[in-house]
């Protein structure tokens, strides 16, 4: 379990974590959430006890990680896949962090043969690709079997297998009882990926619970109807109470669900072309929470996605 | 002790230690043997076996850059943040690091001083060369000493600096420019040269001790190596202060 309290990171002038509390629970994926520049990675070198935090902590089972004994045995982290001696072998790369944590050589091509990097182990990891990186990386962070695993933007640049491998990756990990936290500013992903959520913006906590309830709250779901008779049809639904708005040539309705339009359609007679169901993406919720939060932002932010650059 | 091995993995296991190393012993045995070969010509000065030790420096240049690059080079990598997950107490780990930096050093520096001494003697027999005096085994024996002390005070340099090209250049413009220039200043540029780290190093290796303007020195060669030594030690106290205290 990681627990954040009142967590806060200045830089100069500049608040990358203002305050932020949360946990994490064992057994499940919890996903962080944030645009980029929303201080994810910053809170995680802050768990990981890189980064000293301004003001507040953060404990990992109850304890700082610098009083961690042999923290890989407890604590797996995967920040950034480049951060590998380019001239170093994968095997090397590993070597070193097991002799750091008095770990056994068997364990090295154990993790190896996980994420499928058995073949290549004694190539140099700077001819590596991405995805390969990716791979080192996570076995790096399994090296010593931890409870806690932290993965900072995981399916960054990777291809739709890489993706699907650690996402089932992830769930296998949390169906073994472990913690798992993953960042990412993609939210799709994240519906995919985690069960619980915390999500920030501008360094601030913007939601923390399910996945599912952070869909419901925030986005609103609505059903698209088309018919040869679209104003016939408008009236009635005013009538019994729903809202409508025109959207093209169809009508977006709220307020009613699409078995409701439907008996009311068939009663009064018209014959509808389209009635499909509109559920709220992750996305539009996205927005709707973190539209003021968003650090850089272009005029009409179309997306939550909004680039600010490079997470440091 | 597993972070001692974590490190000497680490340092083995790229190439560019053992290039270094070759060079750093190469350069000045290589050097030293073309001397030899137009050493004791009529009317040249008497020399003994300090004589054979004038061109170590190029050794000690090399591993300058070797230690500052075994730390520097996991800033620009990122695995220092990976060595700092894996051991939170950065003293510890960074220690470990200054243990396997240095013992290279010490090694690489007995090669270059006996090296040095024995290609010049194969080249150029001359009984003045042998080891018969405390000045002559210091001289020789000597430089695993120094180059230890100075791959110590060029890692906390490179802590310090945390990056390649700035840690190399302040090293290298600083042990071959500053040091030699200092002197040119008038009336005070002799007493600030006498307390420089790496004039301190030569005056233990006892190089060109018979200069003129090397008679009255504050410190005898053990106290100048003493000095050198706790020199290093303060840099490296630094740089370990401040990358506990730094965000990695």
């Amino acid at each position: 379990m990681i627990e954040a309290t009142g967590l806060t990171k200045h830089y100069g002038r500049t608040v990358a974590v203002d305050n932020l509390s949360f946990t994490v629970g064992e057994g499940r994926v919890t996903g962080f959430l944030g645009p980029n520049g929303a201080g994810k990675s910053t809170t995680m070198r802050m768990i990981l006890g890189l980064d000293s935090p301004t003001s507040g902590d953060v404990r990992i089972d109850g304890q700082h990680y610098r009083d961690l004994h042999q923290p890989l045995r407890t604590v797996g982290a995967l920040l950034d896949a480049k951060w590998v001696h380019p001239n170093r072998s994968a095997r090397a790369h590993l070597r070193w962090l097991a002799a750091a944590t008095k770990l056994p050589r068997s364990r090295i091509d154990q993790v190896l043969d996980l994420v499928g990097l058995g073949a290549v182990a004694n190539k140099n990891a700077g001819g590596f690709s991405l995805g390969m990186s990716q791979r080192l990386g996570i076995a790096a962070a399994l090296l010593g079997d931890p409870r806690v695993l932290l993965f900072d933007e995981p399916v960054n640049g990777l291809d739709p297998e890489g993706i699907l491998w650690i996402r089932k990756f992830m769930h296998q990990l949390a169906d073994e009882g472990r913690t798992v936290f993953v960042s990412s500013h993609l939210l799709s992903e994240m519906a995919q990926t985690a069960q619980d959520l915390v999500v920030i913006g501008r360094g601030k906590l913007i939601y923390q619970g399910t996945v599912d309830e952070f869909i419901a709250n925030a986005t609103e779901s609505t059903v698209l109807v088309r018919s040869p008779t679209l104003e016939k049809l408008g009236e009635h639904l005013l009538a019994a109470g729903a809202g409508i708005s025109d959207d093209g040539d169809a009508l977006r309705v709220s307020g009613m669900d699409s078995a409701a339009i439907g008996e009311l359609a068939a009663t009064r007679q018209i014959v509808l072309h389209e009635l499909s169901p509109q559920v709220g993406s992750l996305e539009q919720a996205f927005i709707h929470l973190t539209g003021d939060t968003v650090e850089y932002r272009t005029e009409e932010p179309a997306l939550g996605t909004t680039e600010e650059g490079p997470t440091a | 002790m597993s972070l001692l091995e974590a490190e000497r993995i680490k340092l083995f296991t790229t190439r560019s230690p053992w290039w270094c190393g070759l060079l750093a012993i190469a350069l000045p045995v290589g050097l030293t043997a073309l001397i030899a070969t137009q050493a004791g010509g009529p009317g040249s000065a008497e020399f003994d076996a300090s004589a054979t030790q004038l061109l170590t420096g190029l050794g000690r240049s090399v591993v300058m850059v070797m230690a500052a690059l075994s730390i520097t080079s996991e800033y620009r990598f990122g695995t220092i943040r990976a060595t700092f997950q894996a051991v939170p107490n950065r003293t510890s780990a960074l220690l470990a690091k200054t243990a396997v930096t240095a013992v290279p050093a010490a090694l690489i520096g007995a090669v270059v001083g006996f090296g040095s001494w024995a290609v010049f003697r194969l080249i150029h027999p001359d009984p003045a060369l042998a080891l018969d005096s405390a000045a002559d085994w210091r001289a020789v024996a000597g430089q695993p000493l120094v180059f230890a002390i100075t791959a110590v005070l060029s890692l906390g340099v490179g802590i310090l600096i945390r990056q390649t090209a700035g840690a190399v250049a302040v090293l290298l413009v600083y042990s071959l420019l500053v040091e030699g220039l200092v002197g040119l200043i008038p009336k005070i540029g002799d007493d600030i040269q006498h307390w420089m780290p790496f004039f301190a190093a030569d005056r233990f290796i006892g190089v060109q001790a018979d200069a003129p303007g090397l008679q009255e020195l504050p410190l005898g060669p053990w106290g100048y190596l003493a000095y050198f030594a706790a020199i290093a030690v303060a840099v490296l106290a630094a740089g370990i202060l401040s990358a506990g205290r730094r965000d990695a």
